[in-house]
């Protein structure tokens, strides 16, 4: 085929990319620098992403299809609210480097948790229970930085007790065989009224005190890593210049977590217990401990979510102060198919989706001082696009086969 | 969690031994009766007794305090204040109300072996519907305005489980997943519509709450004052959805076939019942009582809807205890709605002496109470294995149940 034909005919897979750019594209022109104040624009880029997807749809290209649909939809939603935003507002607050770090910071906890439920469901126990991990972790991590005047410290008491409350979930879904949503449930409300008693208990209506920041070795709270070099006012410094410790930590866990599950003995006797425990069984793979191992893993994981939450970055505790990020972190799991490049980046776009909410509307809109509720549709991105990928529409979401089911020793 | 399309083991002959959660609780409840329920409370309230005593309280004063709150003491005659007593009922009562319908939501599905975890959207979708029909059309007459408002929200708890229904039933989507899902989605729509500057937010600019229902779609007060929150018809409502569960479980063809595909998905299939209808059909029956429970909490006290209360609420999760504790049952939900109803009241900053027992303190205990609780139902088997030992010991020739 020579390029002039090519042009004129793409082929079916560029007709594809170009309506999922296109659709992104007209979300990015209602953003500065760009910032089109016209809703026409991302309304007519929006339509012809998904005519795009649509035609590559019907020419067999499912995925890459619905992807182009899926991105003309979003392209249009986000393009309106953004124009709804106040434009003096968009030019002050908002600037993509300070988007993308706070994506990072609120991606976070969700690529911790979402890496603990990878461990605990890949060996075959479902976990509904990371809320409640992560809760557990992110008061007993402030607890620990209080008491013992470490952050270091703080980090491990907070590990140690979302492993404990692991343990529990452990025993109930691996030994008595109950059922493992039942029992995730109950961890949850646990962890809730747990945290929160102990929470009044010791620290009453003045709330956790202050906590000291330090350096690298002191202080209670995890500190952030400057990088020398970055400053504050160019791109990657924004970005990158000074984010908290616990997010460079998260992609090195995103790291380990790949190479232990997918490239060692370790993780193939894992992933075999989670698709097959009996075969496992037969090639002497010790299947209730490999279990309780990865669930165990997996609530210190969530619980490193939730001490990045209390001692990273609010640096305070408050009750149910995760407030159903380990469900979020439970859609990026699924959403990313128990995979950890996957979850990471369903865990990076639900994170940027909390930063537009955050950066766009508290938008004072130009003449009155009129607060917008639509950052609340912002924050239903994750759950409508984690409820179109188990559906299926895009690529379907496959649970490892052994998942929930208890095993019994023959 | 892939059991979309349940497939026979290769080998395993065909059984009609229960493979699902809700038809092991239904064999269990068959040979152990309340007994196991009660058992299970109790260890909740002792454990959770512990956890107050190591924290330096007295437990007995505790539990006592949160007993005189409830207001079951009312019941007995004679026994402490009465005109308190009867006040305090009445809001347990209230409190009962819309958790023995999120009850019957969970239970109803737990009866066709699926988890319904989104009882709370659902009873959002039906507080929101309930408030935007009851704060229009103000010109209605009350009565007609009230159906048209019960109505409505029970379709739309319906409508909203139905998508997960129906997502099971098409796409094998697990509809643990799909309701977790939609329990968000409904939360942030809703906080959207109500929230500032919100499409349905109320006349007051700076508050981010509903307009009121108007006046005459207000539930009667049969008992107590109705400026002081008593007790509305909504709990008759609660009562004959009791009756409705039993009679669609035990008298319709649809509870015929939701019961067997509860029991066991393969052999109601092989029985020629279309599995993947009574998912659906399940799941909406069991939304519609979760829209009612918005209803009637709308129409009997609440009046508007407000955004933290949204995010505050947890009603239908709550749903998920009361179902459990009461092993699917009509009569069980009824009890167990009334524990957890007491159990809230008792511990509420309102009820509960503050120089016994801190409420703030008290109201995290009740979640431990019910964290426990769940737990252990959840772990049914270990106190049943034992009563099966003792059973087995006391009668050796009786075969080993599985």
């Amino acid at each position: 085929m020579n390029v002039a034909a090519r042009i004129l005919q793409p082929s079916v897979k560029v007709t594809g990319i170009a309506g999922i750019l296109i659709g992104l594209l007209a979300f990015w022109l209602a953003l500065p620098p760009a910032l089109v104040r016209t809703p026409v624009i991302p309304v007519i880029l929006g339509i012809v992403a998904v005519a795009a997807g649509i035609s590559v749809v019907t020419r067999g290209h499912l995925r890459l299809g619905y992807g182009a649909v899926v991105a003309g939809v979003l392209g249009i939603v986000l393009g309106l609210l953004a124009i709804q935003s106040g434009e003096t507002h968009l030019r002050m607050v908002f600037t993509w480097g300070g988007l993308l770090a706070a994506t990072l910071s609120y991606a976070t906890p969700l690529t911790f948790a979402a890496l603990g439920g990878m461990f605990s469901e890949r060996s075959g126990v479902v976990n509904i229970a990371l809320e409640g991990m992560m809760l557990v972790g992110a008061f007993f991590a402030v607890w620990g930085a209080d008491v013992t005047g470490n952050w270091m410290l703080g980090l491990l008491i907070g590990m140690g007790m979302g492993g404990l409350f692991a343990l529990i979930h452990a025993i109930w879904a691996i030994h008595f065989r109950a059922d493992q949503i039942v029992g995730g449930t109950a961890i949850n409300f646990l962890a809730l009224g747990v945290t929160g008693y102990f929470f009044i208990q010791i620290y009453g209506n003045d709330g956790t005190p202050d906590l000291t920041s330090g350096s690298w070795f002191t202080g209670e709270s995890i500190p952030n890593v400057n990088i020398p070099g970055l400053g504050r006012d160019s791109f990657f410094g924004q970005v990158i210049g000074g984010l908290n410790l616990m997010i460079w930590l998260s992609i090195v866990a995103l790291i380990v977590s790949y190479v232990v599950l997918f490239r060692t003995a370790i993780g193939l006797r894992i992933r075999a217990v989670g698709e097959h425990p009996r075969a496992a069984d037969t090639v002497g793979i010790d299947v209730y401990k490999t279990r309780y191992a990865a669930v165990i893993v997996s609530g210190m994981l969530a619980a490193m979510g939730g001490a990045y939450l209390s001692i990273g970055f609010v640096h305070s505790f408050n009750q149910n102060m995760t407030e159903g990020r380990g469900f979020i972190a439970l859609a990026a799991l699924i959403f990313g198919k128990w995979r950890p490049f996957g979850a990471f980046a369903a865990a990076l776009l639900f994170g940027f989706s909390s930063a537009l909410a955050q950066q766009i509307p508290p938008a004072y809109s130009d003449s009155s001082l009129s607060v917008l509720s639509s950052s609340s549709l912002f924050l239903i991105l994750p759950y409508v696009l984690t409820l179109i990928a188990v559906a299926g529409v895009i690529g379907r979401s496959v649970a490892p086969a052994a998942d929930g089911r208890p095993y019994v020793k023959q | 969690m892939s059991e979309q399309t349940p497939k026979l083991e290769s080998g395993s002959d065909m059984n009609v031994a229960p493979t699902t959660f809700a038809g092991k609780l239904t064999e269990r409840f068959n040979s152990a009766g309340a007994i196991s329920a009660v058992v299970t409370t109790i260890i909740a309230f002792f454990m959770a007794g512990i956890v107050v005593l190591a924290t330096g309280h007295n437990p007995l004063s505790t539990y006592r305090a949160i007993f005189d709150g409830t207001g079951l003491a009312w019941l007995i005659p004679g026994y402490g204040d009465r005109s308190a007593g009867a006040e305090n009922l009445q809001q347990t009562l209230l409190v009962a109300t819309p958790l023995m319908l999120t009850g019957l939501a969970l239970a109803f599905a737990f009866r066709c072996g699926m988890f319904n975890i989104g009882g709370q959207g659902q009873y959002l979708a039906g507080q929101t519907v309930a408030v935007l029909v009851g704060s229009s059309w103000a010109g209605m007459a009350g009565p007609m305005h009230i159906v048209l408002a019960v109505l409505l929200a029970g379709l739309a708890g319906a409508l909203w489980a139905g998508i997960a229904g129906f997502l099971k039933a098409t796409t094998g989507a697990h509809e643990v997943i799909s309701t977790i899902m939609l329990n968000w989605i409904a939360i942030w729509v809703a906080d959207y519509f109500f929230g500032l500057n919100g499409p349905f937010q109320g006349p007051v600019q700076f508050n981010p709450i509903s307009s009121d229902i108007v006046s005459n779609t207000h539930l009667y007060v049969f008992w107590g004052n109705p400026l002081l929150q008593g007790l509305d018809i909504g709990f008759f409502i609660a009562i004959a959805m009791l009756v409705v569960y039993w009679l669609i479980l035990n008298r319709t063809t649809l509870g015929f076939e939701v019961r067997a595909v509860g029991y066991n998905p393969e052999a109601a299939r092989y029985g020629g019942i279309n599995v993947r209808r009574s998912y659906f059909m399940a799941m909406a029956v069991s939304g519609m009582f979760a829209g009612l429970a918005g209803a009637v909490d709308i129409l009997g006290w609440q009046f508007h809807l407000a955004t933290p209360d949204i995010h505050a609420s947890s009603i239908g999760f709550l749903g998920i205890a009361v179902a459990l504790l009461g092993r699917n049952t009509a009569i069980g939900v009824f009890f167990a709605s009334i524990l957890f109803g007491a159990l809230t009241i008792g511990t509420s900053t309102r009820q509960l002496d503050p120089s016994v027992f801190d409420p703030a303190l008290a109201s995290n205990l009740t979640l431990i109470i019910q964290g426990l609780v769940v737990l252990f139902v959840g772990a049914d088997l270990v106190v049943l294995g034992l009563w099966y030992k003792l059973r087995r010991s006391l009668a050796p020739s009786r075969k080993a149940p599985a």
